[in-house]
């Protein structure tokens, strides 16, 4: 094993966590801020890959594609936020679980009406396809490079806006005391729509920057979902600085167990064993990962102490 | 007179439904991430039931959601209180393992479009369990034999760590002759191969095989082809069916993938299905829709000479399988399972369309590994 594969594995871990955070971000603030556990949150990711898809596929252009996910993310964001998700914020979590799954269903049997069962198209673009060699002899490709750039921006940015802005006040505050902030005259139900449509538009970008990757088809939201969910958990629910720490962690740990224990396990094992028992413990490790972080921090890396 | 004709119009009431109504189940993927699948298969055989011109078949179609106990449910329902004599459609063989064993016991005839688990066609082979698509060894075993002919020597395989994906590799060594460069078991439903890249990449292997159906294959070629790794690769055709080469595009152009079908094999019946599937759909047709058709067409092929009502009799008839394949020659082997040749294609683009051409022959009237199991 390598220095050079070691590296090239720590970017993937980096570039895997860090489109994560995307989703983690805006699922980690609805439910901090509103309360609100938010299964739709992968169906909005799957928006956002679709719209890029169907609009890069009519112009050609990715950049265009980009926008029309961040556009379409926002505004299914909102328009469920409005209809459906305002009504059920004094509900019990039960009732939030069963309606944003209701959610998913919708989108993912709507999603299917207009685009059909197979799977949409989605490219690279040509400035940022193919590999570059890194100082010390690494290839890696650009894209994935260009995506773990675009997720530590993004990261500054959310940072800066939460601890910077009056947005960011109103935000914190509304973590903290709901009835307070409305007392005090801040608008809540405005409030709640703008993270909500913000969160969505987020989800709505990891999709498009991901399905280019990827295979855009229905259904592609649900695996990404549930690693959000870890991640939030492990971040400590609420916290922004938590879900991107959280995030890297899930994406180093997935990366790297899943490469390292099947060497580990090649020790004292026939290759072919060593094989699959390795791969699957490795797909255990993140949910080790967060029974560790919970025995130690029962409330995330960065939840707020009881 | 009187009592003459109350026996006549007894008779005729007796005898109407014996003349017509077989009763065929459908449980098949139509809605979930494997939708296209389901779709296709339900799609080729209800074009040959259509071609056909009977109006006494009755097909009932249900969707499984791709999950083993929806189908079990759907399959208790149309044997038990739809009185279904013959069930097909499943495309996943997990599920075929859920449903088919319980099914053919109750004395119901059931005819696989798609999935070919082993156990099915070894030790738990069944007189009335009948496979028109593959063992789903077969296509993996044709990708190991290809790469013996292409000359290479030494592989990295690859494929999800569940039944299908442990079948596919062992498939691919039993005929592959050469070294394995590496062994990877990704995990099922995995979207991001970035890791297993870098180790294709440091294993100095020169060739990769890979099963990775639908959705993953996708992700898998979109991130090779961007990797700058230049080994060829050789995969089985369901990651490179028409469904989903669109949405692959250019990062699969040139890749060998070994299929039983395609849409150039040059027969009368393969050109028609061809020609009238796109007539009917609006799209090319798929491997997945050749199987639903020619499993339509096995069973009209059986109904002509004998009804499901008479067990024996029928089965013969579906066991002589005497009906043109859009495959060509089709025969079933002793366990019921085809006896065929199985291709080596290559991805082409037509105008913007990309799709298939077969460049030669993998395996020539292969069976399948597990047949001597088989005590029928």
């Amino acid at each position: 094993m390598s220095a050079i594969l070691i590296i090239e594995q720590v970017l993937n871990g980096l570039q895997f966590g860090v489109m994560l955070f995307l989703m983690a971000a805006g699922l980690t603030l609805i439910f901090g801020v509103m309360g609100l556990i938010n299964l739709a949150h992968g169906s909005l990711y799957m928006v956002g890959a679709f719209a890029a898809a169907a609009v890069a596929g009519a112009t050609g252009s990715f950049l265009l594609g980009l926008v029309a996910a961040l556009a379409a993310a926002a505004l299914a964001g909102t328009l469920i936020e409005v209809v459906v998700i305002r009504r059920l914020y004094a509900a019990p979590h039960l009732d939030q679980v069963l309606a944003t799954f209701a959610l998913i269903l919708v989108f993912s049997e709507g999603t299917r009406w207009i685009f059909g069962s197979f799977p949409l198209f989605l490219e690279i673009p040509d400035a940022l396809s193919g590999p570059v060699t890194l100082p010390g002899g690494i290839e890696y490709p650009l894209y994935r490079l260009t995506l773990i750039g675009i997720g530590l921006a993004i990261a500054v940015g959310l940072w800066a806006l939460i601890e910077r802005t009056r947005i960011g006040i109103q935000i914190r505050a509304g973590e903290n005391d709901r009835e307070m902030i409305a007392a005090l005259g801040v608008d809540i139900s405005r409030l709640y729509t703008l993270i909500f449509a913000l969160g969505a538009a987020l989800a709505g970008l990891a999709g498009a920057l991901v399905g280019a990757i990827q295979s855009v088809q229905v259904g592609m939201g649900e695996p990404v979902l549930i690693l959000a969910f870890v991640v939030i958990v492990i971040g400590g629910i609420g916290s922004i600085r938590g879900a991107f720490i959280g995030a890297l962690l899930v994406g180093l740990t997935d990366t790297l167990g899943g490469v390292f224990l099947p060497e580990v396990f090649k020790l004292f094992m026939e290759p072919g064993a060593a094989q699959k028992s390795g791969a699957a413990i490795a797909s255990m490790g993140i949910y080790i990962l967060m029974g560790c972080v919970l025995v130690w921090r029962p409330t995330g890396l960065f939840g707020a102490r009881p | 007179m009187k009592k003459l004709l109350l026996a006549a119009a007894a008779a005729s009431i007796c005898a109407a439904p014996a003349v017509a109504e077989v009763k065929v189940g459908m449980i098949t993927t139509l809605s979930g991430g494997g939708a296209g699948l389901g779709i296709d298969v339900r799609d080729g055989f209800m074009l040959a039931i259509a071609q056909s011109g009977r109006d006494d078949i009755d097909v009932v179609i249900e969707d499984d959601q791709r999950k083993p106990d929806i189908a079990v449910q759907l399959s208790d329902k149309m044997i038990q209180s739809e009185r279904v004599d013959v069930l097909t459609g499943i495309i996943w063989s997990n599920l075929a393992m859920a449903v088919v064993p319980a099914a053919v016991n109750q004395d119901v005839f059931y005819l696989s479009p798609n999935a070919g688990p082993s156990p099915l066609a070894g030790k738990g082979c069944n007189k009335n369990y009948f496979n028109v698509a593959w063992q789903n060894d077969n296509l993996h075993e044709a990708a190991g034999a290809y790469a013996n002919t292409a000359g290479y020597t030494n592989s990295f395989i690859l494929a999800p760590n569940y039944p299908a994906g442990t079948d596919a590799l062992t498939g691919y060594k039993r005929f592959f002759e050469g070294d394995l460069a590496g062994e990877i078991y990704t995990k099922l439903g995995q979207t991001d191969y970035a890791a297993e890249i870098a180790q294709i990449r440091a294993s100095g292997a020169d060739s990769v095989f890979f099963f990775l159906p639908g959705g993953m294959g996708i992700s898998f070629l979109k991130q090779y082809a961007d990797s700058g790794i230049d080994l060829p690769v050789v995969g089985p055709a369901f990651s490179f069916d028409q469904g989903i080469l669109q949405a692959v595009g250019g990062a699969a152009l040139g890749v060998v993938n070994t299929s039983q079908w395609n849409k150039d094999i040059d027969n009368p019946t393969n050109a028609a299905f061809v020609e009238s599937f796109q007539a009917e759909y609006g799209r090319l047709p798929s491997l997945y829709a050749s199987q639903g058709f020619d499993t339509a067409n096995l069973l009209l092929s059986a109904l002509e000479s004998a009804s499901p009502s008479d067990a024996d009799a029928f089965r013969e008839a579906l066991r002589a399988a005497d009906f043109d394949s859009t495959r060509g020659d089709f025969a079933f082997g002793p366990n019921h399972h085809p006896i065929q040749t199985i291709y080596a294609r290559e991805v082409i683009q037509e105008g913007d369309v990309f799709t298939n051409k077969i460049i030669g022959t993998a395996l020539e009237n292969h069976s399948d590994a597990y047949a001597a199991d088989c005590k029928m």
